[in-house]
């Protein structure tokens, strides 16, 4: 049996009162790819903390090499051979990929930094490594996998022996991911070990080994991922039985409710959505997929109002609403579900009742002439926390004190409950864990049954194929094909989400 | 969670305030002066008779409302330096409006001079907002600037307008259209105590419903937290920035008549800002920008500098002395989150205490 290079013994790390992680042990092997699973909050990402020296634990040891160790900092990890791989890398945009690499550990050569000899360096791990990476470019010109692999490249420069990936495939696309899960299995072979975080089944099921599921800061299980299925690890993880999918019941799909026509819209001069049509009827969830930045943020934010129009006709139910403010089309009963839950779809310092009347708190009974009902916004909050299952003290409660999906199912709670006729929902569960994600997934399908049209934007290829009843794709800016979610496989929406395969749009 | 949170918000300026306290102490050793006389002073000299107390409570009045003024606009996210010259262009409009309609019934004039001032602090805030509303420009920059504009115009206008041939001031206004009554003066031993403080005190509990209970004062916050979010809620953002500084500007004006009004009955040439409008923003800062807190920084700092005047009388040491407090006091109110991380380490030092033991 492989050695032991990581042990954590007994850990629990408490903040004040709450214990983030309570007695955890963990081993890893050498040359073991291990999948840590758990909701958001489970405290996964403290328990790593504590690995990469970040955090101090308050209880428990760990050993590295069979060597007690006590960590005090970042460096103290990166020393022992441990090296981390942020969700959100720490790249320098304008330096080139050799100098991000390089970055604090300088090979010198008579005081001044060598740089013949950390390309050199360099280049033979790539190779070793597989890891295609361009030295020369800006960090600010390449892709996000590339970026990833720079990480990557940082931590074998140090010579760590120890990888952990935090949610490392949250960005990625769906080539991207396989492509990772390569450099995970060479890594594997070189005798490398791999912790990474996540709470994506598929991937531990392609990629690792063995997979711990912590729930609420305590180990659930410990299994070999080849014996369990991937609806069982979802069960553990949550704790009850998981639905992977969606009832649909038939409803009227005839009405038009959003029709979008010759849609042209610019960002900073360029043109991001080109000569865009599109509809969505009554009952239909229209699904766009498509990479990040071909085109969809500018679309969206076309539609609500956001962003300017070059030209184009934006129709909701028959009217014109090009250019038209955002509240003129809030009214028009159009809501929107926004990507970015923290700087767009929430003030976080607010309340939740606030943040739920955020967008109707102009109207009675809210308002009488200038003056705000806050017995009513807070009774109405309170009903909508209950209703829509906000996990919080109270409604009084400011909205940044909650978890990610608490904070997205008070988007949802407040975008529904204005009884849109078209929901626009853009990546609804980015960043939520499974519980969030199905309990999401029902209300915006719930809204598909109502008989209202929805539109959802996801650049998770399994989101947009759970639940849409039609997919159109977006490339550069357009449309370049449409699919039947039933017959497809994310393979083939995958290519033509890259651009590579056209097929006939209809 | 949250109430934690609440007691920091009156535990740090406390801590504040009596760090303030120490360092001046501390000075005065150095330097050789005895603290607890000097603070006994400045005790006395701020609330020891009915005459201070409507001194120190007169002293107030324009701090607590060029403080409002401050943090209406800081509540929108824009930092509004810009309080001295609102409030000298609040004093000026004033004492305009009385001196040119002197026949007026004596409450038309209160009434109108401090609507007036309000409207010329509004117009010297506007200008900044909507600089920075419609092309971006650092409210920082137009303040101050517009800060100097309002001083040198205020003094070209009164020597050229208002005062007598040979002289640096104007006429002062007709006893019927000053705050400082009779029935005042006799209450207070002849102070200058005036009815603007009632207004001053009125206009911290509205600037706080306006704050809390009003559609407005909700737009206001949503832009300062989060101008992307009030943007998407469909909030006018330009506007609202807008309101916030006319507001801002209304309170600083309406400071300036009522000191115009109230304590002066004149105005007069001078060389520097009003150093009030600046004042206005410590007090604010101390209070984090809660109105009714603001009623006790603005007490404090009023009383630090009323009192102040008495230390030099009683003693040898210079006065300025309460400069460096009220100085200091800022200094600590800044560096709150020195005390936040001392206030979490004791509460850390307790919990590991308290498993230390439960092991």
């Amino acid at each position: 049996m492989a050695k032991d290079v990581v042990e954590m013994r007994h850990i629990t790390k408490q903040f004040g009162n709450f214990k983030a992680n309570d007695d955890i042990s963990l081993t890893l092997h050498q040359g073991e790819i291990l999948a840590l699973l758990g909701e958001n909050g489970a405290g996964k990402s403290t328990l790593m903390g504590m690995l990469s020296g970040l955090l101090k634990p308050t209880a428990g040891q760990i050993l590295i090499d069979g060597k007690e160790v006590e960590m005090d900092s970042p460096r103290d990890a990166k020393n022992l051979g441990i090296g981390m791989v942020h969700q959100h890398f720490m790249l320098i945009p304008a330096f080139s990929v050799l100098e991000n690499i390089i970055l604090g550990d300088e090979p010198l050569k008579q005081g001044r930094i060598d740089y013949k000899q950390a390309e050199k360096d360099i280049t033979a791990l790539a190779e070793k490594y597989h890891l295609d990476i361009n030295l020369k470019a800006k960090v600010a010109d390449i892709t996000v996998g590339m970026q990833q692999r720079v990480e990557i490249m940082k931590a074998l420069y140090r010579k760590a022996n120890v990888f952990i990936f935090d949610e490392p495939t949250a960005a990625l696309t769906p080539q991207e991911i396989e492509q990772l899960m390569k450099i995970f299995r060479t890594l594997a072979a070189e005798n490398k070990s791999i912790i990474f975080i996540t709470h994506k089944l598929k991937e531990i099921k392609e990629a690792a080994d063995r997979c711990i599921i912590i729930r609420a800061g305590k180990v659930i299980d410990d299994v070999m991922v080849a014996d369990v299925a991937e609806e069982k690890m979802a069960e553990m993880m949550v704790g009850r039985k998981v639905r992977t999918t969606v009832d649909k019941e038939p409803v009227d799909q005839t009405k038009t409710v959003l029709e979008v026509s010759g849609l042209n819209v610019e960002k900073d001069g360029l043109a991001a959505v080109k000569n865009l049509n599109l509809t969505v009827h009554t009952g239909e969830i229209v699904g766009v997929a498509g990479v990040d930045g071909n085109g969809q943020s500018e679309l969206i934010d076309a539609l609500t109002g956001l962003r300017k129009i070059k030209s184009g006709s934006v129709k909701v139910n028959g009217k014109e609403y090009a250019n038209h403010s955002v509240r003129e089309i809030t009214e028009a009963k159009v809501a929107y579900i926004p990507e970015d839950r923290q700087t767009v779809g929430l003030i976080l310092p607010m309340t939740i009742a606030e943040n739920l009347v955020l967008k109707n708190y102009y109207h009675a009974p809210y308002n009488k002439q200038g003056i705000l009902n806050y017995n009513k916004i807070n009774a109405d909050g309170r009903q909508l926390v209950k209703d829509f299952d906000i996990r919080s003290q109270s409604e009084k409660e400011a909205v940044g004190s909650l978890s990610g999906g608490n904070q997205q199912k008070v988007i949802v709670a407040r975008e529904i409950a204005s009884q849109p006729d078209l929901l626009i929902a853009a990546n609804p569960t980015r960043g939520v864990d499974v519980g969030a994600i199905e309990y999401i997934h029902e209300k915006i399908n719930a809204e598909r049954n109502a008989g209202k049209a929805v539109l959802l934007i996801s650049f998770e290829l399994d989101e947009i194929l759970k639940l849409s009843d039609r997919v159109v794709v977006m490339h550069a800016g357009e449309i370049v094909g449409e699919i039947d979610p039933n017959h497809t496989s994310a393979e083939e929406l995958g290519l033509m989400m890259a651009g590579q395969k056209k097929t006939a749009a209809k | 969670m949250e109430t934690g949170k609440n007691k920091n918000a009156i535990i740090i300026p406390l801590l504040a305030v009596l760090s303030g306290f120490i360092v001046g102490a501390i000075l005065m050793l150095i330097f050789g002066y005895n603290p607890i006389q000097n603070y006994g002073s400045l005790f006395t000299g701020a609330f020891g008779d009915i005459f201070s107390i409507g001194e120190t409570l007169r002293n107030m009045t324009p701090l607590l409302l060029t403080g409002l003024g401050f943090a209406v606009a800081d509540k929108a996210g824009f930092f509004n330096i810009g309080g001295p010259g609102q409030y000298l262009m609040g004093w000026f409009g004033a004492i305009v409006f009385v001196l040119h309609f002197k026949a007026l019934p004596g409450i038309v004039l209160i009434i109108g001079a401090i609507l007036v001032g309000g409207l010329c602090g509004s117009i010297w805030s506007g200008i900044a907002g909507y600089l920075r509303a419609y092309f971006g420009t650092s409210e920082v920059i137009t303040t101050i600037m517009l800060n100097y504009i309002s001083l040198y115009y205020v003094n070209y206008a009164i020597k050229a307008w208002l005062a007598p041939k040979g002289s640096d001031s104007s006429p002062s206004i007709p006893s019927k259209a000053s705050l400082n009554t009779a029935f005042l003066q006799h209450l207070t031993n002849n102070s200058t105590f005036h009815w603007g403080f009632f207004i001053a005190l009125f206009c911290a509990f509205a600037v706080w419903f306006y704050f809390n209970k009003t559609k407005s004062g909700f737009e206001i916050r949503g832009v300062g937290l989060n101008p992307s979010a009030s943007r998407y809620a469909g909030m006018d953002v330009k506007k609202t920035i807008i309101v916030a500084m006319l507001i801002s500007g209304l309170l600083a004006g309406v400071a300036g008549a009522l000191d115009g009004i109230g304590n002066y009955q004149n105005i007069s040439v001078s060389n520097s800002t009003p150093s009030v409008g600046f004042d206005g923003m410590a007090v604010a800062l101390l209070a984090s920008e809660n109105p009714i807190g603001m009623m006790f920084s603005a007490l404090l700092f009023s009383a630090l500098q009323i009192g102040g005047l008495s230390i030099s009388v009683f003693s040898t040491t210079p006065s300025e002395i309460v400069n460096v407090v009220m100085a200091s006091i800022i200094f600590f109110v800044a560096i709150r989150y020195a005390f936040e991380i001392l206030l979490a380490k004791g509460i850390i030092k307790k919990s590991n205490k308290s498993k230390e033991e439960n092991n």
